[in-house]
């Protein structure tokens, strides 16, 4: 009896010395992960600035790289003092501009891409393929058939609403039903939606010669002859979607864990949807309108983002921004000096670069579901 | 199908509205002859359809010519202007767009039963995205003429169909993967054609465009003989395959272990049904859709269990026909390509048919 209790009370106190060691145990890795939190986070700033820094580059190269290479000291000259040369007005009414359009289309349709990827948790979201492109498209092929508009300044009102309109009904049709809207139902939904707008597209152009001549110009995207006039335009939706999008990545990273766990933490998952399109369709439309279609930048940049810094949405943004801007700006340049004469546009590049990276994905053999 | 609806009662449902079984007609001891009722209704239906279609087509235009000048001219009679209308410019046009509808409902078929899946048409795995690439490149770097488009556009269209399902290949072809590489090499080769495209002079940039839309204006009696020789070479191989690949839609396992050659059938048909979409777009152009929407209106009139490949011709004839007469006639005198106005109705066909698959949670 006695020696029972006994025992019970050796196992009482190991147990509570066991308990006091888990405790330090658990303090210790709390505080060891803390560290190394902190040691990640470090390392992702840096990476970020790196990558800035790697934008600055592209961004040289893209000012001096062309037709006619202008060094870089006659580019630093011309942006502080422009003497009116041949040379510096190339480089401040031509080439800046660019490069500037370049950088900022180029992070719109990352971030988009991400935005995208992240809402979805789909990992072939991409707004050429759902339909952004071709809302645009469609919409400004009616605007010069029935409005008779002309210039591109006035394309960029039509094409964000086409944008809006066709992402909006190949999102309403691939999440519409009971089941949640997989990878495969939104593509296929875009390549639908996208089918009805192209065959009216076709009826427009068969029947007007001058609709045709604007419009086959304008469906490759493009950065060529895109002037700041244009940016300055749309620069404020610009804006406002990347900040609404930098803003919802906590709550993209609730979502993530699902809708059930995500509510049940309290997101507001129908709140934050809402917003998430709104910017999608703002940086899409947005980049869409001064470029036109570009494919495939918003469908491979996150991934590469992801594969650098991991799931998490308030590191994964602002990478697939920078990298996305990158890739653009880059691309437009080697489109410059790929060809003996004349250039290859950076909508023909990144399709060229980016469908083989989707087709890589699809093989894959779990298609990774975020 | 709601939401509350029990499998059991879905299956009733089903079951009741399956087809009567078929009857069997007996001439002496030796011959006899399956007839299924729904079938041969459904069939005469789609001819009489077809036929009347034909008709009108052979009436209209900017210059009318009234059913009985037509059947007169038809005999050989009438007035020469009649005569030229009829024999040399309608009549032609009407048959390339039956020959070129019912070869494009029948690839169609093949296509989808092989891949099991209702969206396994030529235009979801890039032959049409190819064969238009295809030939928009020889008319704008060669300036070839019409047989050398043609050609380019069938090696562009086979190339890009191989490509897409070697692609697609991992340890056997899965339906959703083939379209998913299918629409990420589209998105590719149409933006090589929007470059071409940028690069001509307009006029033989609006060629090359209305070629890649897909027109039957202006095609004569050499098209006609053209198709027609090149289904009587293949329709034969694939009624004949017919049986076989209905049973392959069971699945490949079961369909070996009932004796089927499953590699061998797969190669046969879809060699043949590539070849019969090739002549089509030779012929033609790229037309979209037909070949998605008809074998499916067809198994849906049918109620077949299979993919009823006769009546996907039909149904195929029949659609290409009566999209012909609208896109003559619609906003006339302007006239569209046959291309525009399938895209925008299969276009919508397809948003309906994904609507109802995933509204009754099938995909």
């Amino acid at each position: 009896m006695s020696s029972e209790r006994t025992t019970a009370v050796i196992g009482a106190s190991a147990e509570k010395a066991r308990a006091e060691a888990e405790r330090e145990e658990a303090a210790a890795a709390l505080e060891e992960r803390t560290r190394s939190h902190v040691r990640t986070r470090v390392v992702r700033a840096v990476g970020l600035l790196a990558a800035l820094g790697a934008l600055a580059v592209c961004v040289g190269l893209s000012v001096s790289v062309g037709a006619k290479p202008i060094p870089l000291s006659t580019v630093w000259d011309a942006l502080w003092n422009n003497d009116g040369s041949y040379d510096h007005s190339v480089i401040v009414e031509l080439r800046v501009p660019r490069a500037v359009l370049g950088v900022f289309v180029g992070a719109a349709l990352g971030l988009a891409g991400a935005l995208m990827q992240g809402l979805t948790r789909n990992p072939l979201a991409e707004p050429g393929i759902l339909g952004v492109n071709s809302g645009a498209a469609a919409a400004v092929v009616f605007a010069i058939y029935m409005f008779g508009v002309t210039s591109p300044d006035a394309y960029v009102w039509f094409a964000f609403l086409g944008a809006a309109v066709a992402s909006v009904a190949v999102y309403a049709l691939g999440s519409g039903g009971r089941s949640q809207a997989t990878p495969v139902r939104l593509a296929l939904a875009g390549t639908a939606i996208a089918a009805v707008l192209q065959g009216l597209v076709y009826t427009v152009i068969a029947l007007d010669d001058f609709v045709f001549d604007r419009i086959r110009f304008w469906q490759v995207g493009s950065l060529v002859g895109r002037d700041l006039e244009l940016f300055l335009r749309v620069w404020p939706f610009l804006l406002a979607g990347v900040v609404i999008a930098l803003a919802l990545a906590p709550a993209l990273n609730t979502i993530a864990l699902g809708d059930d766990l995500a509510s049940a933490l309290g997101a507001r998952l129908n709140r934050t949807r809402a917003l998430a399109a709104l910017a999608i369709v703002l940086l899409c439309g947005s980049a869409t309108a001064t470029a036109g279609p570009i494919w495939f930048v918003g469908l491979t940049v996150p991934h590469v983002a992801r594969a650098i810094v991991g799931p998490d949405q308030r590191w994964l943004l602002p990478y697939s921004a920078v990298l996305a801007a990158i890739l653009l700006t880059a691309a437009d340049t080697l489109g410059r000096v790929v060809l003996p004469n004349g250039e290859l546009e950076v909508g023909i590049i990144t399709a060229l670069v980016g469908a083989p990276v989707f087709i890589a994905l699809v093989r894959r053999k779990r298609m990774a579901q975020l | 199908m709601t939401a509350t609806e029990t499998p059991t009662e879905t299956a009733v449902r089903s079951r009741s509205r399956r087809a009567r079984p078929a009857r069997i007609l007996r001439f002496g001891d030796r011959v006899s002859l399956r007839v299924r009722p729904r079938g041969l209704a459904v069939g005469t239906g789609l001819v009489a359809a077809i036929t009347a279609v034909f008709a009108v087509l052979l009436m209209v235009g900017e210059y009318e010519i009234p059913l009985d000048k037509v059947v007169l001219a038809l005999a050989g009679g009438g007035e020469r202007l009649d005569l030229f209308f009829v024999r040399d410019v309608r009549l032609p046009r009407a048959w390339t767009a039956v020959l070129v509808g019912a070869s494009l409902g029948v690839a169609g078929a093949v296509f989808q039963s092989l891949s099991r899946n209702p969206l396994g048409s030529p235009d979801i795995i890039g032959f049409t995205g190819g064969a238009a690439t295809g030939a928009v490149a020889v008319i704008l770097l060669f300036g070839g003429t019409m047989l050398q488009v043609s050609l380019g556009a069938v090696a562009g269209g086979i190339g890009t169909a191989a490509l897409v399902y070697l692609l697609a290949m991992k340890r056997g072809v899965q339906g959703y993967r083939l379209i998913l590489v299918g629409i990420g090499i589209s998105a590719m080769l149409l933006s090589v054609r929007d470059y071409l495209l940028t690069r001509a002079d307009l006029t033989e940039a609006k060629t090359a465009q209305i070629w890649m839309i897909g027109s039957l204006n202006a095609r004569g009696w050499t098209e006609v003989i053209a198709v027609l020789v090149c289904m009587a070479l293949l329709l034969p191989v694939i009624f004949a395959l017919a049986p076989r690949l209905r049973l392959m839609e069971m699945g490949d396992q079961t369909a070996g272990a009932l004796g089927v050659p499953v590699q061998a059938t797969q190669a046969v048909a879809l060699i043949a049904a590539s070849a019969l979409t090739g002549a089509a777009i030779a012929v033609a152009g790229p037309i979209s859709f037909i070949a998605l929407a008809a074998p499916q209106l067809a198994r849906r009139l049918l109620r077949s269990t299979g993919t009823a490949f006769f009546g996907a011709a039909l149904m195929g004839a029949l659609l290409l026909i009566a999209a012909d007469l609208v896109a003559q006639r619609a906003l006339a005198p302007a006239q569209l390509p046959v291309g525009a106005v399938t895209a925008v109705i299969g276009g919508s066909y397809l948003v309906w048919l994904l609507y109802r698959e995933w509204r009754t949670g099938r995909a």
